[in-house]
């Protein structure tokens, strides 16, 4: 994928949110043209997962780092998100406390715990939504790419990671809302969250969010940076004969990913209304990879477009035969996996260099 | 105050009765006959005089007709005879044959309230304290315990005299140290020999008893306190034990479920995301075994979980020979790959269940055997846990035994240490390969089998353990599976030794954000494989 | 005596198995030293403990003046100018042999530098200089997976003349190779001889014998005889362990 064809990937994504706006705003319901509202939410939701499968295929893709806590970063976004719109009901939630969420009144809390200041400011939210994954990432990744810890390994430890999280958000004294998490929203900048057009900005915030993510990545990747990302990747033990310091440059990607992930949940929230602890369930975090390798790993057009087809998957079957789905999504684990290591992009869009092969992140290191 | 003072002088005169019913025996049957008028009288207190006076006449049947009287089932006729109504509603004489036809209308019922009831009870508790066999004994004593009547410190002091068996012996000296120090009585050195008879019991119950001792001579107050102080030192170190227990209770049931995978992810190197689903499958192979022998042969049903131990091994084993057959072999030198398609197997897996067996928890019996609890000292120890302990113990001294000096264990070890080597001593290692995917499947499968007596049987039961193994073998070290014995049985005690001070939610989310820094520092578990053969 | 790498009573065991026992060698700023020992005499262990790979058990290993390597992980040492080809030729497959080159070539290694860095006119130049000493011209835009062994081995030794190092350490560099490579191999070598250190393993004689330099026999961890090649192949031990009557 060259820098114009990401050109093109903004531009189609751009193009596909203002069309299903227009759709919706501008064509009388009843039409044969008219975009239902369930369109517009599914096409933000799917944007959004598209985001998170970006961010996943830049560390999984690019630098062989499969990470099953990815949603937790989703997660995290979102709840900061949660935490601006929570605040943002005020007055209007069932117990008309001007200040204290519902649930914390319902928990017979008196004040405010000092994390949840400053959530009542848009722009605050919105910068924890990219710094707190940023900052877990961080943390986590220093200590686990400092001891080279990688492959399976690294797998098993960020699913343990979004496990604990999600232990942890189920808690009532967290203050996050517990089992329920947040929810009940009313409006988010002072426009109601149940207007058409409120949905249609949102969509339209998230295609460009999106799109941006995709030049963003596409920068990263085409930098030297990726390069010896892929490097890294493939051989990362030459790397480090070479000078590099492959812990490092996995940190890099892997905060970049995490605050990727984040702006996804962020936008995600908002537009399905709920943000509670199952978004941290590993297997929310294991299915994001499975969008990421339908659509072919390392490439950054295939991440958007499996994260696109598995969901329309999902939301076509479970509507239809709500059993079927998850022998269908179990299938498609086993196929793509055995069948179509490269995804779709990999097979069929790349036209290759001779020689070249499907790019496989489970190589062996190449050094002894 | 003054009925309870008559009530001691009665049952002394219980204690007495044995001797003095051999003396005279007119004497007795006198007294019997006043017991006989005192319970037929209107008056409440004649009734429980009455109840004392049975109580005390050394009648035989003395037991059945104060039982009777407790539960409002005696009745007098006109002549002051009396008649029990047994829990069948058939009438019969004191000595229990069958009574003559009366009409209904020539019966009244002796006349009870609670304080004839308590007369009754305790009288019953004296009367058990001679009772013929050990166990009614040691049931009065430990009754007597708790009540703490002060009308049957005498009767306990005869008792006492009496008994041989050394454990009814210490019951009762423990009742009566209880009912010695609640009611006040007894001389100073009795007292002190009642908290050193307590201090030995030394539970939570005579704990309270020695606390709320207060305006007592000095020395007494001394001696409980030290009393209290060491009982609280027991019972700190029996609640440590207890933990410890529970710990490796659940150490054990982690052993269980990740034996399996120290196989097939230690010593193979295949990260298997079903391996839960294979727990899940030996789970459900229990429930079906169960439901077959209740349909086909309810005998035996008390033998359905020995029974669908090999079963579950087979199931299982068979269903990780088709695994690794129809899909790991594929993907060998592709961990990542591998550990998407086995968790899209464990997908398929927990849907095919869910449909078979629907989504609702399905219910294990668990066989008397493993029911109930044992003591030992201030332990208690369910049977259930213990089972699974020794069955951990068993499964996994079963599994080293096979690796280590079968000839299949030999080649599996070789074939995992270096498989074109074995390869060309001729070994054939796909084969290798599939047994040795189907045999810590098949472990895993057995593991199931323990797990459905103490986790719901439900689709979702193999995801509850998927995370913790993998944690117990990358905690004790992939390849080597004491450091899986070790890993669980830590991993167990540490997070039993959590739950009480952090809750058992934060006491896990603590062991995981241990164990991932533990991985930090040692990323090869707790007893890597050292050396050249680590690096490649 | 000015040595460029000063090995010093270096001991390195696994697990009871002495791999170095108490090594020492002495390397001069442009020497090219030519290492040679059976299988387990500890070469591969030797790199492994110069490029920080393998921290050993005892001793010290002075690079230039008055730097210990044994303080230092691999990137530091890589950036200090030592390079190192590994044994099974280890190329960055998915990229190409010109992406190769570029990201051996010496400059900054910090993500934030690498993340903004543009390919400028010299570093192309460099590029194709190194293709042509290594005869890859014409694959320059091939993935380096699809290069074949001996093409793998040179690309490899190109990366290392890309970062441009003081200390060359190479192991086994014409294992798999044909008659002809290796006389290429062999020519290559000595066109680089000279202006810097090189450390080479091999097993091939008539490669050893085609470098003409001083000869190190290591034979269980230690120094067996070092000396011209006349001179070892001469020693009666050296004969007896390693050549073979």
């Amino acid at each position: 994928m060259r820098s114009r064809s990401s050109l093109l990937t903004f531009t189609l994504i751009l193009g596909a949110a203002l069309l299903i706006g227009a759709l919706n705003l501008a064509v009388p319901p009843g039409a044969a043209m008219h975009a239902p509202d369930y369109i517009v939410s599914l096409a933000g939701k799917y944007t959004c997962y598209a985001i998170l499968a970006l961010a996943l295929d830049l560390v999984w893709g690019f630098a062989g780092i499969l990470s099953l806590g990815h949603a937790a970063f989703f997660a995290l976004g979102g709840y900061a998100i949660g935490m601006y719109l929570m605040r943002q009901i005020g007055a209007r939630g069932v117990y008309g406390s001007a200040v204290l969420p519902d649930f914390m009144v319902f928990l017979n809390w008196k004040e405010l715990p000092w994390y949840w200041h400053g959530f009542d400011m848009f722009w605050f939210a919105a910068l924890m939504a990219l710094a707190v994954p940023a900052l877990l990432a961080s943390l986590f990744g220093y200590f686990a790419f400092r001891s080279r810890v990688t492959g399976v390994y690294l797998s098993i430890m960020t699913q343990a990671l979004t496990y604990a999280l999600m232990l942890a958000m189920f808690r009532n004294d967290m203050g996050f809302g517990g089992n329920n998490g947040l929810t009940d929203f009313k409006d988010i900048l002072g426009f109601p969250l149940a207007a058409a057009s409120t949905r249609v900005a949102l969509l339209l915030a998230s295609a460009l969010a999106l799109g941006l993510c995709v030049l963003l990545a596409r920068f990263v990747v085409a930098s030297r940076f990726g390069k010896v990302l892929v490097a890294v990747r493939d051989a990362e033990s030459r790397t480090r004969f070479l000078g590099y310091r492959p812990e490092s440059y996995k940190l890099t990607v892997f905060v970049l990913s995490a605050a990727m992930a984040g702006l996804g949940g962020a936008l995600y929230v908002p537009q399905v209304g709920i943000i509670n602890p199952s978004e941290f369930s590993p297997a929310n975090s294991i299915e994001a990879a499975i969008w990421v390798a339908v659509g072919g790993r390392g490439t950054l057009s295939g991440a958007i477009l499996g994260a696109v087809l598995v969901n329309l998957g999902k939301t076509v079957l479970t509507g239809a035969l709500p059993d079927a789905w998850l022998f269908v999504l179990g299938g498609l684990f086993i196929a793509v996996t055995l069948f179509l290591p490269g995804g779709i992009a990999g097979t069929w869009f790349i036209r290759k260099p001779r020689g070249a092969r499907a790019p496989a992140a489970g190589v062996r290191e190449a050094a002894p | 105050m003054k009925a309870s003072i008559r009530a001691i002088l009665l049952i002394a005169l219980v204690l007495a009765s044995p001797l003095a019913h051999a003396q005279s025996h007119s004497d007795a049957r006198e007294s019997h006959s006043d017991a006989r008028a005192l319970l037929a009288s209107q008056r409440y207190d004649d009734v429980r005089e009455g109840v004392h006076t049975l109580a005390a006449s050394g009648n035989p049947n003395a037991a059945a007709l104060l039982t009777a009287l407790r539960d409002g089932r005696l009745f007098f006729a006109s002549d002051k005879a009396l008649y029990i109504r047994g829990q069948d509603g058939r009438l019969t004489t004191e000595s229990g044959h069958p009574a003559p036809d009366i009409a209904a209308s020539a019966l009244h019922p002796v006349r009870v309230n609670n304080a004839v009831r308590r007369a009754a009870d305790a009288a019953l508790g004296a009367l058990n304290l001679f009772a013929p066999s050990a166990t009614d004994r040691e049931t009065a004593a430990a009754a007597v315990f708790q009540t703490r009547d002060p009308a049957l410190l005498p009767a306990l002091d005869r008792a006492l005299a009496q008994e041989k068996d050394p454990s009814v012996h210490r019951a009762m000296e423990q009742a009566w140290a209880a009912v010695l120090l609640s009611s006040g009585s007894g001389s100073a050195a009795e007292r002190l020999a009642a908290v050193a008879a307590l201090r030995a019991r030394g539970d939570l119950e005579s704990r309270a008893i020695l606390a709320s001792l207060s305006g007592q001579p000095p020395e007494l107050v001394e001696a409980s306190g030290q009393a209290v102080r060491a009982i609280d030192r027991d019972l700190q170190l029996w609640n440590l034990a207890q933990n410890v227990f529970y710990g490796i209770s659940l150490g054990s049931v982690l052993l269980l479920a990740a034996s399996g995978l120290a196989i097939t992810f230690g010593v193979m190197g295949v990260i298997n995301m079903a391996h839960g689903e294979m727990v899940m499958l030996g789970a459900y192979t229990t429930f079906v075994v169960q439901q077959a022998m209740q349909a086909y042969s309810p005998g035996l049903l008390n033998l359905s979980l020995p029974a669908s131990v090999p079963l579950a091994f087979l199931i299982a084993g068979g269903a990780g020979v088709l695994i690794e057959r129809g899909l790991i072999r594929f993907l060998y030198g592709r961990p990542l790959e591998t550990l998407l398609a086995t968790f899209g197997l464990s997908l398929i897996l927990q849907q095919a269940v869910r449909i078979l067996f629907g989504p609702t928890n399905r219910q294990v019996a668990a066989p008397p055997w493993m029911s109930g609890a044992t003591r030992l000292g201030g332990l208690t120890l369910t049977w259930n846990r213990l089972w699974i302990i020794a069955f951990a113990a068993l499964v996994f001294a079963g599994l080293m035994a096979l690796l280590r000096y079968s000839s299949l264990g030999l080649r599996m070890r070789a074939v995992t240490q270096n498989r074109t080597m074995a390869a060309a001593m001729g070994i054939r290692t796909p084969w290798i390969d599939a047994l040795t995917f189907g045999l810590g499947s098949g472990v895993a499968g057995m593991a199931g089998v323990a797990l459905s007596q103490i986790d719901n049987v439900s689709p979702n039961l193999g995801q509850a353990y998927i995370v913790d193994s993998f944690m117990v073998v990358v905690f004790g070290g992939a390849g080597n599976l004491w450091g899986t014995a070790v890993g669980a049985l830590t991993l167990g005690v540490v997070n039993k030794f959590l739950e009480p001070v952090a809750g058992a939610v934060l006491g896990k989310i603590l062991v995981l954000i241990a164990l991932i820094l533990f991985i930090q520092r040692k990323p090869r578990g707790l007893f890597p494989l050292r050396g050249r053969a680590a690096e490649a | 005596m000015n040595s460029l790498l000063y090995i010093d009573g270096v001991t390195v065991s696994f697990d009871g198995f002495r791999a170095l026992d108490g090594l020492s060698l002495v390397l001069a700023p442009g020497e090219m030293r030519a290492v040679i020992g059976p299988n387990g005499a500890g070469k591969t262990t030797m790199m492994d403990v110069i490029t920080g790979k393998t921290r050993p058990d005892a001793g010290r290993v002075v690079f230039g003046a008055d730097t210990d390597l044994t303080a230092l992980d691999e990137p530091a040492i890589a950036s200090l100018g030592i390079g190192r080809k590994f044994q099974k030729p280890s190329v960055f497959e998915h990229h190409t042999v010109a992406d190769n080159l570029l990201l051996s070539l010496a400059g900054q290694r910090a993500p934030r530098r690498t993340l903004f860095a543009r390919e400028s006119a010299a570093e192309r130049l460099r590029i194709e200089a190194i293709l042509g000493t290594i005869r890859l011209t014409p694959y320059r835009d091939l993935l380096a997976g699809s290069l074949s062994h001996g093409q793998k081995q040179w690309l490899e030794i190109g990366m290392l003349l890309a970062q441009d190092p003081e200390l060359l350490l190479l192991d086994e560099p014409v294992a798999g190779m044909t008659d002809a490579e290796t006389a290429q191999t062999a020519e290559l070598l000595r066109e680089i001889r000279g202006t810097r250190s090189v450390v080479v393993v091999e097993h091939d004689m008539a490669f050893v014998r085609a470098l003409d330099v001083k000869i190190t026999v290591l034979h269980e961890g230690s120094v067996l005889a070092e000396g011209s090649i006349d001179h070892v192949s001469a020693d009666p031990r050296v004969i007896e362990v390693y050549l073979g009557r």
